[in-house]
């Protein structure tokens, strides 16, 4: 008995496709029954935040229709080694499955991945129309895995390998793009180690007229580039691979030329061991650039000052340190749309200062740039007074990321702890999404977080507060809070099973080198269902040792899968039994 | 007649003590801190020495990307350890200045950024290097002792086989350093 207001499901379907939010679709997905059927036949993309958090034959069956899928495997601070090799994050029975579900499929987005080479020849095989694939930050597979992309995808458009680790079987994958084959318009190799072969790189070059984005590797050399750059002029997005080679009048005066051909350049990295000299060579796009990434590059400030000189239209700016304060002055006086800094640091393990990189810096940027909304700063010493500043500076910013390169570093003015000065920034910044902490800070600091930061999403903590009152801060009071990652701090029981439910709010909870018990964990894990709690523990069982006994690594994430079925050895899990269960049946991949 | 303990008592050298955390607070060790400090791989190799400048690293810490670290490392010597990448340290001396400065020479990419910066360092002017005559007309010649134990000239052995066997420099004036640059 329809009402006389009902839509036919192929209409409900056609309005929902012009709704691109997953949220907005979501929310859409529980009006009532056809609206989630509509939905549901409709869908043509999902985002897997936690690729354990439900499980492949579950997506299918509810979105039978993908064309575009992104997930994301292990927690971020695998970045920083502190998840063990062998931990998961497998993507082969996601393709498994997938492949024979969605023929259709175009794109698949990984980060954080395990991805075999058989996994990527079975996209190979499977998808007959794919045409993206973005690996960033994953691992487990060779070159021999992306010549069965290369072979097999005939209307590939974009390979975007980001910084993942690629095993070197042979250089000559690129040769097996096909002669015919000229879709390409994205290529990111800049994470290969090995050469690739450079005539079939050319040819590939030559062949695809709509290549906007091409980052070489490493192994590529300064004087390939000119050939690169003239066959390709449409660029809008170049990554160079090295630049050591000692300055040729004749290769330089040929880079000119190729850089000035490419006018519609507006993004640039690599720069590897880039020598200075060659930096004017560039000169005549920097006016377009809107993207410089020279975070690879050692070259000192001066000339990196001279060069930033030139790019008033610089939205996006990734450095290190070697900036010095004096160019991130150039920066704030030049750079006037700037929106994302990033200043990496140059020498991460040595105690002192080897650059004139402080807080200084920063405090200019934030008061030249007034569209500054994302930072990434490393450094050694910061003040309460910079942080403050900065903060009425950019009262903008969505993410802001701070690293004082020692631990528990106070106010190197006052040696007080840093809480007022973050306590302004998430007074300030009302939209701030993503916050990463550091240096000296106690309760006090948190207090102000669960008060102040309702749309935070994610926050880093490591080596900092006191008592258990600083996670329930958080806990209790960050709204928005998906993602914590807390490491090497003073943080038990209480808050996090005072804050159990919270927890089935967020995508996941890291905890490594805190307080938390076994019995802890096993209690949260039996409590709660759609949780998984998982104990990282290397050294030992943990299920020898009394329940009082604190945890190594601790990873909680909501699931609707259940435990999972390819855990290693070394991690453990609580289950509804009383006893803690560990399986480690390892499923093949 | 008290004891020198009692003494300390009364200069309360406590409350002037520097350390790292809030006045008033007792200074001890938290115990998540003792049980993260790993000495990672990278410290347990030869440049022990040189490591012993920086402390012992925390495992994931700085939170680094290892593709960065990776990345940014100056050329590696054959028998490269992030030990020895991180810093190669060497004293730097002028004839005739009171007191000695140090240098990290991986923060150069080459002889010019090095020289370049040692004339801005003690504000002299070096002249260009010649394989035939060294720095053959100009008041200072840089020199360096290597490996060996010999004096050598700066300049004469490609970039990566200085920065491995370089172990101090020193800045010759006037005649000694025209010594060190006639040719053959």
């Amino acid at each position: 008995m329809a009402s006389p207001l009902s839509f036919p499901e192929e209409v409900l379907e056609h309005i929902f496709s012009y709704l691109t939010l997953p949220s907005d679709l979501n929310s859409a997905s529980l009006v009532c029954k056809s609206w989630y059927s509509a939905d549901r036949y409709s869908r043509r993309s999902a985002f897997v935040g936690n690729c354990y958090s439900l499980s492949p034959p579950s997506l299918v069956s509810r979105f039978p229709n993908l064309r575009s899928v992104e997930i994301k495997g292990k927690p971020h601070f695998a970045d920083f080694n502190l998840v063990p090799e062998g931990w998961g994050g497998y993507f082969y029975p996601w393709a498994r499955t997938m492949s024979v579900a969605y023929p259709w499929l175009r794109e698949i987005r990984l980060k954080r991945m395990v991805v075999s080479d058989e996994a990527l020849e079975l996209i190979g095989r499977s998808f007959a129309n794919f045409r993206v694939l973005v690996l960033a930050f994953c691992e487990g597979f060779s070159t021999d895995g992306l010549a069965a992309i290369a072979a097999n995808c005939r209307n590939l458009r974009e390979l975007d390998l980001r910084e993942s680790e690629v095993e070197d079987s042979s250089g000559h994958w690129i040769s097996r793009f096909p002669d015919s084959f000229t879709s390409l318009e994205s290529l990111n190799i800049s994470c290969i180690a090995a050469e690739v072969n450079f005539p079939a790189l050319e040819r590939l070059v030559s062949r695809c007229p709509n290549l906007r984005s091409l980052r070489l590797n490493r192994a590529v050399s300064i004087e390939h580039l000119p050939s690169l750059l003239r066959r390709a002029p449409q660029l809008v997005d170049f990554g160079t691979g090295t630049c050591s080679a000692e300055v040729h009048p004749e290769v330089y005066s040929n880079l000119v030329g190729a850089f000035a051909g490419c006018r519609g350049l507006r993004s640039l990295s690599g720069f590897w061991d880039v020598i200075p000299a060659y930096l004017p060579a560039l000169y005549s796009i920097c006016f377009g650039l809107t993207t410089l990434n020279l975070s690879y590059s050692t070259i000192p400030s001066p000339d990196l000052a001279n060069l930033i000189n030139q790019c008033p239209n610089l939205q996006r700016l990734w450095v290190l340190d070697y900036i010095e304060d004096s160019g991130l002055e150039a920066v704030a006086s030049t750079c006037k749309d700037l929106q994302e800094l990033r200043v990496f640091p140059s020498d991460p393990f040595i105690h002192e200062a080897n650059v004139q990189l402080t807080e200084q810096g920063l405090v200019h940027v934030s008061l030249g740039c007034p569209k500054l909304h994302s930072v990434l700063y490393f450094c050694r010493q910061f003040s309460n007074a910079a942080l403050m500043t900065i903060a009425q500076n950019c009262p903008n910013f969505t993410r802001f990321r701070l690293c004082i390169i020692e631990p528990h570093t106070p106010d190197y003015l006052t040696h007080e702890p840093l809480d007022m000065g973050f306590g302004a920034i998430v007074q300030h910044c009302r939209d701030l999404r993503r916050l990463s902490l550091a240096g000296l800070l106690t309760d006090r600091v948190f207090e102000y977080i669960g008060t102040y930061a309702k749309k935070l999403e994610m926050l880093s903590v490591a080596f900092a507060g006191d008592t258990d009152a600083a996670l329930h801060h958080i806990l209790s009071g960050c709204d928005s809070l998906r993602k914590l990652e807390i490491r090497d701090s003073p943080f038990g029981d209480i808050a996090l099973l005072a804050n159990a439910s919270k927890l089935e709010t967020m995508r996941s909870l890291w905890m490594s080198s805190c307080s938390v018990s076994f019995g802890a964990c096993k209690f949260l894990g039996q409590r709660m269902p759609r949780l998984n709690v998982e104990v990282i523990d290397e050294s030992n069982d943990p299920c020898s040792r009394p329940d009082n006994c604190l945890v190594e690594k601790l990873y909680i994430y909501r699931s609707l899968a259940g435990p999972r079925f390819d855990m290693p050895e070394f991690v453990w899990t609580a289950n509804e039994d009383n006893s803690a269960m560990r399986s480690s049946l390892a499923l093949s991949y | 007649m008290e004891s020198t303990g009692c003494y300390d008592k009364d200069l309360n050298l406590e409350a002037t003590e520097l350390r790292l955390g809030l006045p008033g607070t007792d200074q001890t060790e938290p115990t998540t801190n003792k049980r993260s400090i790993h000495q990672t791989k990278e410290e347990d190799q030869e440049g022990g020495s040189k490591v012993a400048s920086s402390k012992a690293q925390i495992v994931g810490w700085p939170p680094v990307r290892s593709f960065r670290k990776n990345s940014v490392q100056p050329k590696k010597n054959k028998a490269g350890t992030e030990a020895e990448a991180s810093g190669i340290y060497v004293k730097v001396s002028m004839d005739g200045a009171p007191y000695l400065r140090k240098i990290n020479l991986n923060s150069y990419n080459g002889y010019d950024q090095l020289l370049v910066a040692v004339q801005s360092m003690f504000r002299i002017t070096i002249g260009r290097h010649s394989e035939r005559e060294g720095y053959g007309g100009s008041e200072h010649a840089p020199t360096y002792e290597d490996k060996d134990g010999d004096w050598m000239l700066v300049g004469d052995v490609p970039w990566e086989m200085f920065t491995r066997t370089c172990k101090r420099l020193r800045i010759m004036k006037g005649s000694e350093a025209r010594g060190l640059g006639c040719g053959v």
